[in-house]
């Protein structure tokens, strides 16, 4: 590496040092509880749609919470946050859009 | 373009990082979102033939047990998720001892977690969800349920050992990554000693005796890049490791509620 970027990877470093070793736990502790109400959900028998929909909401919790707090995402400048998370988040849209479509004609028509 | 250098006496000037941090870990950020996108596509791929097919519902082979078993994965890459964590404060207080340690305790989580995961396919396969390139063990009796669903929806079969093998593959390299940043050079031998192993140690017929070739694999990558780039690793490797391991992390948590529990047929 060269100067600049030791003198940046020291400066992250050092902003790192003041990180509290308990909010690694706490939000392990998190996960875990979220993990075991999915399981919970899983054998009450739901409505596969609404199921769904509670699956990938807490999904999106347990993967802010990785991306927000192991990967250190909310700890980076407001450019980095938002050109990732913009990014990947549009990608997914367009996915999702493209799946859509043919997704609402199945489900419209049944599959049964 | 330019194939020569003009010298001139302007002093070298140095913009500030655009993104407030250095570069091994913006790319790691961007390999991270592109490797996004491949997971992204088999999740939909595996969403669309579920939705698109009649006999998918309903039919799919997860029972308790497997529940069981992928809660317990599930528990392991948190687990593993939060050792790694441990490890890049020990290195950002450059206590070596601890980040070693802890760097050591995520290899075993994951370690523990691609054995439950490997058990599970030997047993599926086994069972009678086969694929052509993963043929049921010969002398098997084959379980009537994951023989149905191996004819009648072999979409899941395909789409999900590409889906779990994908991510596999993923924790078997980050095992790999985090075993070279932790020992160095002393891990080289110990990735052939775990190849032999794993080659030795399966049968010809199950997917993993061939698939322990990744870790031969690695292990000439691995020796490359230590024997080209010798360093002692520093808390930016650390940090950027922990980035593709996190990340490993991530993607189950999609995995898990999508794949297994929405399949689940308990009875």
């Amino acid at each position: 590496m060269d100067e600049i970027q030791i003198a940046i990877a020291e400066r992250v470093a050092e902003e790192q040092r003041h990180h509290k070793k308990a909010q690694f736990f706490w939000v392990w502790g998190a996960l875990l509880i979220l993990t075991a109400i999915e399981v919970y959900l899983t054998y009450q028998n739901m409505a596969p749609a609404k199921m769904l929909t509670i699956l990938l909401g807490l999904s999106f919790i347990k993967a802010a919470l990785i991306i927000g707090f192991f990967m250190h995402l909310r700890y980076e400048v407001s450019l980095m946050k938002w050109l990732t998370m913009c990014s990947v988040v549009g990608c997914f849209i367009i996915m999702t859009l493209f799946m859509l479509w043919d997704a609402q004609r199945v489900v419209t028509l049944g599959v049964h | 373009m330019a194939d020569h250098v003009v010298p001139h006496d302007i002093p070298s000037v140095y913009e500030p990082s655009l993104f407030g941090t250095y570069s091994k870990k913006i790319g790691m950020w961007l390999f991270l979102l592109s490797d996004s996108l491949t997971f992204g596509a088999l999740l939909y791929a595996y969403t669309y033939s579920r939705i698109s097919t009649a006999n998918f519902q309903g039919q799919t082979p997860f029972h308790s047990e497997s529940i069981v078993n992928a809660t317990i994965m599930t528990a392991f890459l948190l687990t593993s998720s939060l050792t790694m964590v441990l490890a890049v404060r020990a290195s950002v207080q450059k206590d070596q001892k601890n980040q070693t340690l802890w760097l050591l305790a995520t290899m075993l989580c994951g370690a523990g977690f691609v054995i439950l995961h490997g058990r599970e396919w030997t047993h599926l396969i086994a069972s009678g969800m086969t694929l052509p390139m993963f043929p049921a063990p010969p002398g098997q009796e084959i379980n009537p349920d994951f023989a149905r669903v191996a004819k009648d929806v072999p979409q899941f079969a395909s789409t999900f050992f590409t889906l779990t093998g994908m991510h596999m593959l993923h924790v078997t390299l980050g095992i790999v990554y985090l075993g070279v940043v932790a020992l160095r050079k002393k891990f080289i031998p110990i990735l052939l000693l775990l190849w032999l192993v794993a080659w030795l140690g399966t049968p010809s017929y199950s997917p993993f005796h061939y698939g322990a070739h990744v870790i031969l694999l690695a292990a000439i990558v691995c020796a490359i890049v230590v024997w080209l780039k010798p360093k002692v690793y520093d808390s930016s490797d650390v940090e950027v490791a922990g980035l593709y391991w996190h990340f490993v992390d991530l993607v189950w948590m999609f995995i898990f509620p999508l794949v297994y529990l929405m399949s689940a047929k308990i009875l």
